[in-house]
């Protein structure tokens, strides 16, 4: 399986122009800006996790066994009907057709939340039809506008009867084990995304379980490194919750709610932000404020950007990896 | 003699009159006070401070395209998701400062003061 490996800096790569030296890669959330109504496409072979861009050649892994492959996709603001996109009904059925449109089947998706703009049971209704038609089993996390009146109850009751706390759980999947949390509950004033002491808890206990060499994926909506905080893009005890993961290999935290792909690589961690399926959101700072932001119609879905993904294999340093898996 | 009716008709709408002009002045006076209203616009609410004397209805408007929810740090009051337009209101009878925020975007915080 090593062969399948490659440690190649792309033109897309990541982190390759840290100007800031925040480890955050500008090019990446440029092209992102002009990315919407898609997903990514995680393929892993040999633990090792990689991302493409939805519609671009995944390359058949199939026949290599013990594949894992999965769609992360997030906000996707059903209800949303303002000018940066009055119509997340279409793109939302946009990305459904390219994840139907795979050569290779992806096993599931992973929504990381803000399903809904409003949190109304007609937009969770809408979304479930429209992901119905993908065959697939969907993993979801909630975003804050999907539990914006009842603590997260109505999301809790549709999508996890048997979830722990606020709506956490986690599962294996092909040898890997998956965790979703919730980070978007009990927001104290004036901080961050929050976990809360019951649901480390419980993840330090969860991950007990696991073995080392087992690749961990962590999804939750609002990122948990930290992004941008004056715009409240982090997670106050986001290290917290990472701290648990150091034990593991090969780490990929998958998150959303900054509409756009930003990626970076700490020791065993991959840290990545999914694009929105219904509108973008400025780059941190670049705008007045994080909300919607109007891009010409037809860029809005035409430019498919890239989500490469890197990994970090032992204590390498920023290895990157290519998109092409063949 | 017609018009004991008249007169009294008359003296009734010169004392509706007065009291409409009363009630008028009265009502530019309040206007004057300052203004109850809290506009959330780009994720901010402005004026961030708002002094009120007690027993005044604050108003929340959101203006932004994305939902926000006006709550109290101490659990005093809390709106439901305001969509865009959408408003909320809170009486406050008792002085006091009263901190609040958005309990979806936590780093939105404002607050009264109540004299
Ligand atoms: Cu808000």
């Amino acid at each position: 399986m090593t062969d399948h490996k490659k440690f190649v800096t792309t033109a897309s790569g990541v982190i390759q122009h840290d100007h800031n030296h925040d480890g955050i890669d500008r090019r990446g959330f440029l092209k992102c800006m002009a990315w919407a109504g898609t997903g990514a496409v995680f393929v892993a072979e040999a633990g090792v996790l990689k991302s493409t861009a939805l519609g671009a050649e995944v390359g058949s892994s199939r026949k290599h066994g013990n594949r894992l492959s999965f769609v992360q996709i997030s906000d996707s603001h059903m209800g949303f009907n303002k000018p940066a996109n009055p119509d997340v009904v279409g793109t939302l059925k946009a990305a459904v057709d390219k994840i139907n449109a795979l050569p290779d089947s992806p096993d599931f998706i992973l929504h990381t939340g803000d399903i809904t703009h409003l949190s109304t049971p007609e937009q969770f209704d809408t979304v479930d039809q429209i992901l119905k038609s993908t065959n697939k089993e969907v993993f979801f996390v909630p975003g804050e506008h999907d539990v914006l009146n009842d603590d997260g109850a109505m999301f809790r009751e549709r999508y996890f009867k048997n979830s722990k706390g606020s709506g956490w759980y986690s599962f294996d999947k092909n040898g890997a084990h998956f965790v979703g949390l919730v980070n978007v509950m009990n927001l104290k004033a004036g901080g961050l995304g929050n976990l809360g002491h019951e649901q480390l808890e419980w993840l330090e206990d969860d991950l007990r379980a696991v073995k080392h060499s087992t690749p961990v994926v962590v999804f939750a909506h609002i990122p948990l490194w930290t992004v941008y905080p004056q715009w409240g893009w982090g997670t106050d005890d986001g290290a917290q919750a990472l701290s648990y993961l150091k034990k593991f290999g090969s780490v990929t935290v998958l998150n959303g709610h900054i509409h756009q792909t930003m990626q970076k690589v700490e020791g065993n961690v991959t840290f990545h932000t999914a694009c929105s399926t219904a509108f973008p959101q400025p780059a941190p700072g670049k705008g007045e404020g994080p909300g919607p932001m109007k891009v010409p119609a037809d860029q809005l879905r035409k430019v498919l950007g890239i989500t490469d993904v890197n990994y970090v294999q032992r204590r390498h340093a920023l290895a990157l990896v290519d998109s092409s898996l063949a | 003699m017609l018009n004991t009716r008249t007169v009294l008709f008359a003296l009734g709408s010169l004392a509706l009159t007065l009291a409409l002009v009363l009630h008028s002045r009265t009502a530019t006076g309040q206007a004057a006070q300052p203004t109850t209203e809290i506009k959330v616009d780009n994720f901010t609410f402005s004026p961030e401070t708002l002094t009120v004397p007690a027993n005044s209805t604050v108003t929340w408007t959101n203006k932004d395209d994305v939902p926000h929810v006006i709550a109290s740090t101490d659990g005093l009051f809390r709106s439901k998701g305001l969509d865009t337009d959408d408003h909320y209101s809170f009486k406050f009878t008792k002085p006091g400062t009263y901190n609040y925020f958005c309990s979806i975007h936590p780093k939105m915080t404002g607050k009264i003061v109540v004299q």
